[in-house]
């Protein structure tokens, strides 16, 4: 009746999955009791939940992935506490469970932080930068929105009802078949990254059709922001290599499921087969996490640094290079697995070479900053860090391009301390920077500075501390993932690392502290004008927030830098330019699609992972249903009077004058 | 084409007023319903002919063996151009680039992950495989 | 004055200058049907994508016939030419749907979907058909990795065309609901993009998998 499932999938016997599942549990509903509470619960599926609007949609992806940060981060206190421990003595994470959390770690990190925070930050801007009205399917925006947010609850359900997969962030095979893992593991974390994946794809689709096709009137590619390009990039990306994902994980879950011979050990399967399509998808990911965060820099530089990007051309050009090269270096990820010489000379020499306009890139904002007047609002001190960080991660990333020295490297510390240096120094220092870069716009005030560098610089060290030790610990031949080790020599690095993870966690305490305090004190830093930071792209010409509608009147785009071109003019006139005629706006209408398509996706992927297979066709009935609902619907749009619309541009013009003529006199 | 029901609705009918044609949308300004299935009879003849000649070239001895899948593989991309053409609707015209070009985005991805993965695969499988039937011959 | 110059030609989006080039998209946000129409052909790029890490798969896991059948002894030509025929075909009545759905004859459009849908259907049948027969015989997916590489390609072409039947019969329903409205127009034209496109698919399909099969 229940397929697999049973009491006894719960971890009574385990004290540390418990104990975690119980605090969860009880913050959910303190949570769910306070919204019930106040009231708010209906405010929320209003706004929020049923939003199809490409601004809320961004910041409840950016939530996610915050609260995802916490917990992936936990996984990774609980690592470096063991491997602290864990000299020449057991440790206190036997490792059934060891192996666990650093499946989780990595699943999380990549798959529910860096792509939906990158994700939820290209929903938010990229529209706004376009100077359009919103993305050009918003109700499949909250779909993929909604599929992630399965995705990562079925992630954090394996916490308390089974168990989470042992085989790595990625589940290489044989181990990841049904024979080694019998487990229901692998199977959670297959189906959340089917269903997640989905989501993933649906926001690629969108994306490239955007920005293709979407523009503000004279907005043509070559004055597209760079933000915008490497989104562009990115979305091609995703739309590239997620089928691939889905195609390999699906192969995988037939081999689970139905008995095929895809990668067995029998019967003619290949599990090296497995390898090459999977690094197919998970060279081009790092780059779908990566670009994005280059196009955040590229904007935050150039406002912070007061001046243009410098070399917009050759951006875009090493964009589009990084986006089409990353399809041919995979094979980088399985140097020591057997291609022979040919084969990873060729690989070898693609992946050295992509360094070469990623350098393009950090000499373009360097360029950038000399000559300019720099301002180092906290931003912009993540952008810095990120250009040291970056180059060194780079580096060693050049090296380990080596056949030769990846030979001895690969699967070593060496290599974990790269991917990330590379990861944390160029996806999650981007995000933090566009976190609080775009804060202002999204909430209308802005975040506490202080407590932001504070921030910035416990994490920054944090990073260093944690980090470098392992590039030490990986020339000296320690492997990634030991659950406990016995060589004296590897010791003090392991503690020094320890410790830089504890730093880290002060840097992430005082994030949460700088985002309470600043709703505190929000009065203080209110935004007026919606331009707190003297911006240069078209998202600062609005009011902060935005109305729903984004922009009144669509803007005329005229040249490069569109935003600066109209402040320059109407500062050299010192007055405003003259006021637009107002319509009436239509936009789309909010819709439960999303939400309750994500409902049957956790109901059919829970199903699955338990082999309920009743469940199962409920689940896929139901969201079936939901689509066919949605697809009926006669009335897709509501429509935002004009004097509406003129009553809130009035307003924010008011504030602009005021802050003009401010200018003018100071 | 006029509009049909006020402007309002973004679904309006201005086909080429930016300059852009959709995947198999073909141009609105055509003679009419005879030349449109003038056009998919076209394509169903080239295709049914690329399709026999495809069957047929599998089965012959008229052409040299190895070059039978070379054969093969020429009369299926071509047919793919007839489906491209004829049904789809993608031409060079300039207001299909943006088609054109996602295409040929698609088309070199999936060479480069088939090629580079069997290039891959057949250098692992020879020098990881274990020996099946013969033992290795050599020193 | 500088200021009324930022002025000009502030429509609400669908852009008064004409574009200077295709594609350039200077004109503002292009026409729905536009935007509907490349966003869904972006969807089958990416669905293309997916067959091909399924047919690599297939290339690599071909020869990989353990002690199971090899393709010569399981593909047979005619079952094959015949679902080719149905599918060229139903392509064709899905061209001549499009044209019937232009000019807004429910008629033909009625007609012509449904010839599509038989003939998608007998290419079904005969494809379940051979699958069947071919797990009766013990030569099922779970018999060798060539078997599991073929079935979960022509399987998946298969389901696709399952869904695509299902969608036919959606689109049949809305028609006759809600006649040729604008945007159930849009949604068929992505339905014979897909549906198209699954016969590219298919052309690959018959040529490099059964064929060349059959040949070496």
């Amino acid at each position: 009746m229940f397929g697999k499932l049973s009491w006894d999938a719960i971890p009574l016997d385990q004290p540390i999955p418990l104990g975690a599942s119980v605090i969860v549990a009880l913050v959910l509903c303190a949570v769910l009791a306070w919204v019930v509470a106040k009231g708010y619960f209906p405010y929320l599926w209003r706004e929020w939940l049923t939003s199809v609007d490409h601004k809320r949609i961004g910041i409840m992806y950016c939530v996610l992935a915050l609260v995802m940060l916490v917990r992936g981060f936990i996984d990774a206190l609980m690592m470096r506490s063991q491997q602290a421990l864990a000299f020449n003595a057991p440790g206190y994470l036997p490792p059934e469970h060891y192996d666990q959390i650093f499946s989780a770690h990595g699943t999380i990190m990549i798959f529910f932080v860096a792509m939906p925070f990158l994700i939820g930050l290209m929903n938010f801007a990229v529209p706004l930068q376009l100077g359009v009205r919103d993305v050009a399917f918003p109700t499949l925006n909250s779909v993929g929105f909604w599929l992630t947010a399965a995705g990562a609850l079925l992630v954090n359900v394996s916490l308390f009802v089974g168990e989470f997969a042992r085989t790595g962030w990625l589940p290489f095979p044989p181990l990841s078949e049904l024979k080694y893992s019998p487990g229901v593991g692998v199977d959670y974390y297959l189906w959340s990254l089917q269903i997640s994946g989905i989501g993933t794809l649906m926001t690629g689709i969108n994306f490239v059709t955007t920005i293709l096709k979407m523009r503000a009137p004279g907005m043509n590619y070559m004055r597209m922001p760079v933000f915008c390009w490497t989104a562009l990039a990115s979305s091609l990306l995703i739309v590239a290599a997620f089928p691939v994902l889905t195609a390999t994980l699906a192969m995988l879950l037939l081999d689970r499921y139905v008995g095929f011979h895809f990668f067995t050990n029998t019967a003619g399967g290949n599990p090296m087969l497995f390898m090459n399509l999977i690094w197919a998808w998970g060279h081009p990911e790092v780059y779908i996490l990566a670009l994005p965060a280059f196009g955040i820099y590229s904007e935050v530089v150039a406002c912070f640094s007061s001046k243009p990007l410098f070399g917009y051309r050759s951006m875009v050009i090493a964009t589009l290079a990084i986006c089409l090269i990353s399809f041919t270096v995979w094979l980088h990820h399985f140097f020591t697995m057997g291609p022979g010489g040919d084969v990873n000379g060729f690989f070898g020499i693609m992946s050295m070479i992509i360094a070469v306009p990623t350098g393009v890139k950090i000499f373009n904002w360097l360029f950038t900053m000399y000559g300019g007047r720099v301002r180092m609002h906290t931003p912009m001190l993540w952008a810095v860090g990120f250009m040291v960080t970056f180059v060194i991660g780079g580096m060693t990333g050049v090296l380990l391009a080596m056949p030769p020295a990846d030979f001895v490297l690969h699967n070593s510390l060496f290599l974990v301390a790269h991917f990330h240096n590379v990861i944390i120094g160029a996806v999650l220092f981007g995000a933090f920077a566009g976190y609080n870069y775009w804060f202002p716009k999204a909430f209308g005030f802005s975040l506490d500075e202080r407590l932001g560098k504070a921030a910035f610089w416990f994490w920054f060290v944090g990073f260093y501390v944690a980090f470098m030790p392992l590039y030490v610990l990986g020339l000296e031949g320690m492997t990634r993932r030991m659950q406990h080790f016995s060589r004296p020599e590897w010791y003090p690095w392991v503690l020094i690392a320890g410790v830089g993870a504890l730093l880290i966690l002060c840097g992430i305490a005082l994030q949460a502290a700088q985002l309470i305090v600043s709703i505190r004190t929000r009065a203080r830093r209110r935004d007026p004008t919606g331009d707190p930071w003297d911006g240069r792209t078209l998202e600062w010409a609005t009011s902060s927030p935005p109305p729903i509608y984004n922009f009144a009147v669509l803007p005329n785009v005229e040249h490069e830098e569109p935003y600066w071109g109209m402040k320059a003019k109407a500062r050299e006139a010192l007055r405003m330019s003259a006021e637009p005629r107002y319509e009436a706006i239509e936009m789309p209408r909010n819709s439960p699609t999303g939400f309750i398509t994500a409902f049957f996706a956790v109901i059919t992927g829970f199903s699955l992972i338990w082999h309920i297979w009743w469940l199962v066709v409920l689940g896929l009935a139901g969201a079936y249903a939901t689509f066919v609902v949605f697809a009926w619907r006669d009335v897709v749009e509501f429509e935002i009077p004009a004097e509406e619309v003129a009553r809130l541009d009035r307003a924010n013009r008011v504030a602009r004058a005021a802050a003009l003529q401010e200018g003018a006199t100071t | 084409m006029s509009t049909p029901g006020g402007t309002r609705s973004d679904y309006d009918a201005g086909s080429n007023i930016h300059g852009d044609s959709a995947p198999g949308w073909e141009s609105e300004t055509h003679e009419g319903v005879r030349a449109a299935v003038r056009g998919y009879l076209v394509g169903l003849a080239l295709a049914t002919l690329l399709t026999v000649a495809s069957f047929w070239a599998a089965r012959t001895n008229l052409i040299y063996g190895p070059g039978v899948p070379i054969a093969l593989v020429v009369l299926a991309i071509a047919q793919m151009g007839i489906h491209l053409v004829f049904f789809l609707h993608i031409t060079t015209a300039p207001d299909n680039t943006n088609n054109v070009l996602a295409l040929a985005f698609g088309v070199l991805i999936v060479f480069v992950l088939v090629f580079g993965t069997v290039w891959a695969m057949i250098h692992m499988n020879a020098n990881m495989m274990p020996p099946m039937h013969h033992p290795p011959a050599g020193p | 004055m500088n200021a009324a110059v930022l002025d000009e030609d502030r429509g609400h989006g669908h852009g008064r200058t004409p574009s200077s080039a295709p594609g350039h998209g200077t004109g503002g946000p292009a026409a729905k049907r536009i935007i509907v129409g490349y966003g869904f052909w972006i969807f089958l790029i990416s669905d293309i994508i997916m067959f091909s890490a399924l047919f690599t798969a297939y290339a690599v896991l071909a020869p990989a016939t353990a002690d199971g059948p090899s393709a010569r002894q399981i593909f047979d030509p005619d079952s094959v030419a015949i679902e080719t025929a149905c599918l060229l075909l139903s392509s064709f009545t899905c061209g001549m749907a499009s044209i019937a759905a232009s000019q807004r004859s429910q008629k033909w459009t009625q007609l012509a979907l449904l010839v599509t849908g038989l003939l998608g259907f007998v290419f079904l049948l005969l494809e379940l058909r051979e699958f069947h027969g071919l797990v009766a015989r013990g030569d099922g997916p779970g018999r060798s990795a060539f078997l599991t590489a073929f079935f979960t390609l022509v399987g998946c072409h298969g389901l696709h065309v399952t869904a695509g039947l299902l969608w036919l019969g959606t689109m049949m329903a809305q028609f006759y609901a809600k006649g040729f409205r604008r945007d159930i127009q849009y949604r068929y034209f992505c339905f014979s993009l897909f549906w198209h496109t699954l016969d590219i698919i298919w052309v690959a399909i018959f040529g490099l998998v059964y064929l060349v099969g059959l040949k070496l």
